[in-house]
């Protein structure tokens, strides 16, 4: 067994993972980052649209900032998120985009004069004034009241983790491709690190850290059609679920994004729609402005992606070999914008359809996109149920998104999440509970289970295969896990993949190739992947209310009386087919934003008790402290400045400040 | 009326593709590099990506192949398509024949049939062109940021957007013959920081990583290397002029 010792051992290279390994480093301690693929191809380089940071520079974003950052964050989250990790992230935000900036990302500039711009199908001219000529621009995006969304053209994710990967490198961080942690190893108390498995070979090691983070993305491969990487499986967070102690929240709150091009599932950018571009059905009409008259096309995802597929359902859609699509049309944008702002749109409808979206329209339809749900941590990234673990990124349920995130704050959330948690994970190396402790007896037993585990499956001579079930789990979560969910559906979803975990376990491989053997890889997913499922089944079939991304036909409205709480899933039997499910209560009396209408979408939702006496006093204290200075008014509704590491802890600049 | 899909080659009944992998596993001692034909029914808008895919589940399980956004735009799935250098994911099998051979990138190591380790590469070519801005001092995080003008952005951008893919090294006759040529992907990557401002180094900083037979002066300008490339960068115009800059400071 070879053992390899670092101070920090990251799980996953993409923005969160290589942000928070910065961090650490940069206060001295050793890291190693592991990765299934080289770091710069994680999927965080398909990020397109844009990074949200509230540096209200151009005239569509004067009079952006934290507060209307944190209020449009906690309404598209239907009041899901922890208010207090907005408010972290609200604030730190336009200090990553200015980092990022020094390090090397090209963000598009504001441009001063007039810019031609599509605003709600109507060319309109915008006037940047000259102040902020020069200083990085932003776009429009879905469910914000400003333009927000800071950008590089339509490759954003790609500039942002090529700049933060050379840093790595920079800093001489190692980075160990093709690399899969396939367990952790733990106490039931406390993490030393992981089993690691080489793909190229299949040999396992042993990497023992004394703080572990996972930062492995989401899990959108447990549906069929999905706008993520094929590498994102979950499997970080299928081994934080496997020790039993450490629970994944919200696993039911999966977000669809609404223009998946159809249908082979690859993503257009929301900046499609935020330039001005629309979506019309098979009669060429421009439908959203019927379903939602104020925010149309740019209401948040979750509403957008259910409008349109009750439009489908409606008989609305246009139809094809492989079922019904919707459009989006962005010729309106014209040859120049399209070619300049959004390429890599241009070049995907070129090569995945053969059409030039300057002349003709897209055929696109909701596909699983982003996971809001995660390894459940606090504040500071610190998972929940073990010691020195921590989560951060896709992977995590930080809870910033709640059960809906807004476009932009993804890859924002990366980044900011990156540099609070790699400082807690720094502050804990350095404290007397991050020595490491561990004994070789519990390394050696982690290894050998894991080994165990590989031998077993690659002798099995059950006579299931791998590719079959796992297509079969990905039908079931696209059908009956979906976009519009019903009790009945759920419940035969959950009892189906029972069946489909059981059969997982009498797997046959066929190929028994020496080296690295993508069969017995692929097997051994499976299992995990199906546990994953099972947590968003289950969770969903448990929640009887309508909140954000998650939608029960047969309980549409959002319940704040009796669900205004986090789900967390645990499964502490290796044998069982279900995870333990239970709830972690929203606090009403500590949230600076009560529970209220989005805005946008419903307006039918059950009240919860707390909300009115929490109203009426946040006003008394708006009151109270009418003169008294922002600062002193956001201690006393919801203080979070003391949370933050201190050099995160100042006011962020803007043009047009008082001098 | 909206034209959808490129009209497949020939409807009615689909075509049968005979893909021609060269195969070989290092990690076997038993095994040497050879041809292996796949047949695969086409359907309507397939990529080699699914194709690879369907020979995988259906009919051999331990082929090995890298793909991670099949969408073009991480760079993974490089590899040569009936001998030249391209993007698998985004190749449709309508653009090719009934038979295509598909083969591994040359010049970087060999994993395993189509997969090789350019990450290995790229980070030693990162490590040596020290591909990050150099500037002094920590960024003030709470101040507005530099200007820049927006044209400026722009054409950084235009040189970021490599995808890191290795297609130019694979189509260079230098890099073939000279195993620490830098390629066309190391010399871009000079003219994006040249570009720069916020970048502090200097012609003379880039020449001492660049000027010998292993960076600008290797290169033939042959352009195997422009003609390949799946982003379309400017690698003509950009190596021309790294030349021109170079070879002032060198004589
Ligand atoms: C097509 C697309 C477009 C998007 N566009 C936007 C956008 O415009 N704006 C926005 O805000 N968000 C966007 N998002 C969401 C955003 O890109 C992602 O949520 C974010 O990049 C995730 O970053 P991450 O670092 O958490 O994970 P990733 O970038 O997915 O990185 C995960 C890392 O973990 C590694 N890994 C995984 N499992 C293991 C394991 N078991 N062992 C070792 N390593 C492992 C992987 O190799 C990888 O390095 C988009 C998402 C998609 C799918
Ligand atoms: S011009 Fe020719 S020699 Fe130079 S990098 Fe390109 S392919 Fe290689
Ligand atoms: S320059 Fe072009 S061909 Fe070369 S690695 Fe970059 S994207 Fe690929
Ligand atoms: S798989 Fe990403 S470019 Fe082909």
């Amino acid at each position: 067994m070879e053992i390899i010792h670092t101070d920090v051992l990251v799980i996953g290279g993409g923005l969160a993972g290589l942000r928070a390994a910065l961090a650490a480093r940069q206060r001295g301690h050793e890291v190693v980052v592991l990765s299934l693929v080289p770091a710069k191809r994680s999927h965080s380089a398909a990020a397109q649209g844009g990074m949200q940071a509230s540096l209200g520079n151009s005239a569509k974003g004067a009079g952006d900032d934290e507060d209307v950052h944190f209020a449009d964050t906690v309404r598209g989250s239907d009041w899901g998120a922890d208010q207090e990790v907005a408010r972290m992230f609200v604030h730190v935000a336009p200090k990553a985009v200015r980092e990022l900036a020094a390090w090397g990302v090209p963000w598009n500039r504001v441009r001063s004069g007039p810019n031609d711009a599509i605003i709600d199908g109507r060319k309109v001219s915008i006037d940047e004034p000259a102040a902020a000529h020069g200083l990085i621009t932003a776009r429009d995006f879905g469910g914000t009241r400003k333009w927000r969304t800071c950008y590089v053209s339509d490759g954003t994710g790609h500039a942002m983790l090529y700049v933060v990967g050379d840093r790595a490198v920079a800093e001489g961080i190692a980075v160990h491709e093709r690399m899969e942690a396939v367990s952790l190893i733990h106490d039931g108390a406390r993490c030393h690190g992981a089993i690691v498995r080489r793909l190229t070979d299949g040999r396992l090691f042993a990497y023992v850290a004394r703080a572990t983070c996972i930062a492995t993305g989401g899990f959108g491969r447990i549906y069929k059609v999905s706008t993520n990487a094929v590498i994102n499986e979950g499997i970080g967070a299928a081994i934080a679920l496997d020790t039993g102690v450490v629970p994944l929240a919200n696993m039911e709150a999966v977000q669809f994004h609404p223009t998946a091009i159809f249908p082979a599932g690859i993503l257009v950018t929301e900046g499609c729609r935020g330039d001005g571009g629309l979506l019309r059905d098979a009669a060429a009409h421009r439908f959203m402005p019927d379903y939602e008259p104020e925010k149309k096309e740019l209401a948040s995802r979750d509403v957008v992606a259910r409008r349109m597929e009750a439009h489908i359902r409606a008989g609305h859609g246009a139809t094809s070999r492989w079922g019904e699509h919707l459009w989006l049309d962005i010729t309106l944008l014209g040859e120049r914008h399209i070619a300049g702002r959004l390429r890599e749109v241009k070049e995907i409808c070129q090569h995945f359809l053969g059409i030039d979206p300057a002349r003709q329209w897209i055929p696109v339809r909701p596909a699983q996109h982003y996971s809001m749900g995660g390894i459940r941590t606090d504040a500071l990234g610190r998972a929940y149920g073990l010691d020195g673990l921590f989560a951060c990124g896709e992977a995590a349920c930080w809870d910033l998104h709640g059960f809906n995130r807004l476009g932009g704050n993804s890859v924002a959330e990366t980044v900011v999440a990156g540099m609070i948690v790699g400082e807690a994970i720094a502050d804990f190396c350095a404290s007397e509970r991050g020595e490491l402790t561990v004994s070789t007896a519990l390394i050696r037993a982690a290894h050998d289970r894991a080994a165990a585990e590989f031998a077993g499956l690659a002798a099995g001579l059950g006579a299931e295969s791998a590719a079959p079930l796992l297509a079969r789990m990905q039908s079931i979560m696209t059908e009956r896990v979906g976009i519009v969910r019903h009790g009945d559906a759920l419940q035969s979803a959950v009892d189906e993949l029972q069946q489909l975990i059981l059969r997982s376990r009498r797997l046959g491989l066929r190929s028994s190739r020496p080296g690295a053997n993508p069969e017995l890889t692929a097997a051994w997913r499976l299992q995990k992947m199906l546990k994953l499922a099972q947590c968003v089944a289950a969770g969903a079939l448990q929640r009887t209310e309508s909140r954000g991304a998650h939608y029960r036909e047969d309980y549409p409205r959002r319940d704040d009386a009796g669900w205004l709480k986090r789900t967390l899933a645990r499964w502490p039997a290796a044998d069982a087919t279900q995870p333990e499910i239970g709830y972690e209560a929203l606090d009403v009396r500590r949230m600076e934003l009560p529970p209220g209408w989005r805005g946008y979408g419903a307006r039918d939702a059950i009240e919860h008790p707390d909300t009115a006496p929490r109203q009426a006093e946040i006003e008394r204290l708006r009151a109270e402290l009418a003169g008294a200075g922002r600062d002193a008014l956001q201690d006393a509704l919801l203080p979070f400045r003391h949370r933050l590491p201190p050099q995160l802890r100042g006011a962020n600049a803007r043009l047009g400040d008082p001098a | 009326m909206i034209r959808l899909f490129r009209k497949a080659p020939d409807s009615g009944r689909p075509r049968r593709l005979t893909a021609s992998v060269l195969r070989h596993n290092p990690a076997d001692p038993a095994s040497a590099p050879h041809w292996q034909d796949f047949v695969v029914e086409e359907a309507e808008g397939m990529t080699l990506f699914i194709a690879l895919n369907e020979i995988r589940a259906t009919q051999d399980p331990s082929l090995q192949f890298d793909f991670v956004c099949r969408a073009g735009i991480c760079g993974s799935c490089a590899m040569l398509i009936d001998g030249r250098p391209g993007l698998a994911c985004r190749t449709l099998t309508r653009d090719l024949g009934e038979r295509f051979t598909l083969a591994p990138l040359p010049f970087f190591e060999l994993i395993g049939d189509l997969s090789v380790n350019t990450g290995k590469w790229l980070r030693g070519t990162a490590e040596r062109l020290r591909t990050w801005v150099h500037a002094a001092g920590r960024p003030d995080l709470d101040a507005l940021e530099e200007r820049m003008a927006p044209e400026l952005a722009e054409a950084i951008y235009e040189l970021d957007r490599c995808i890191e893919c290795g297609c130019c090294v694979a189509g260079c006759g230098t890099a073939q013959m000279r195993p620490d040529f830098i390629g066309a992907i190391g010399l871009n990557k000079i003219a994006r920081f040249r570009l720069d401002p916020r970048d502090t180094r200097s012609d003379e900083d880039f020449y001492e990583l660049i000027g010998d037979d292993d960076g600008v002066f290797g290169c033939m300008s042959l352009l195997g290397c422009h003609d390949v490339c799946p982003k379309q960068l400017p690698l003509q115009t950009q190596i021309a002029f790294l030349r021109r800059r170079m070879a002032a400071l060198g004589f």
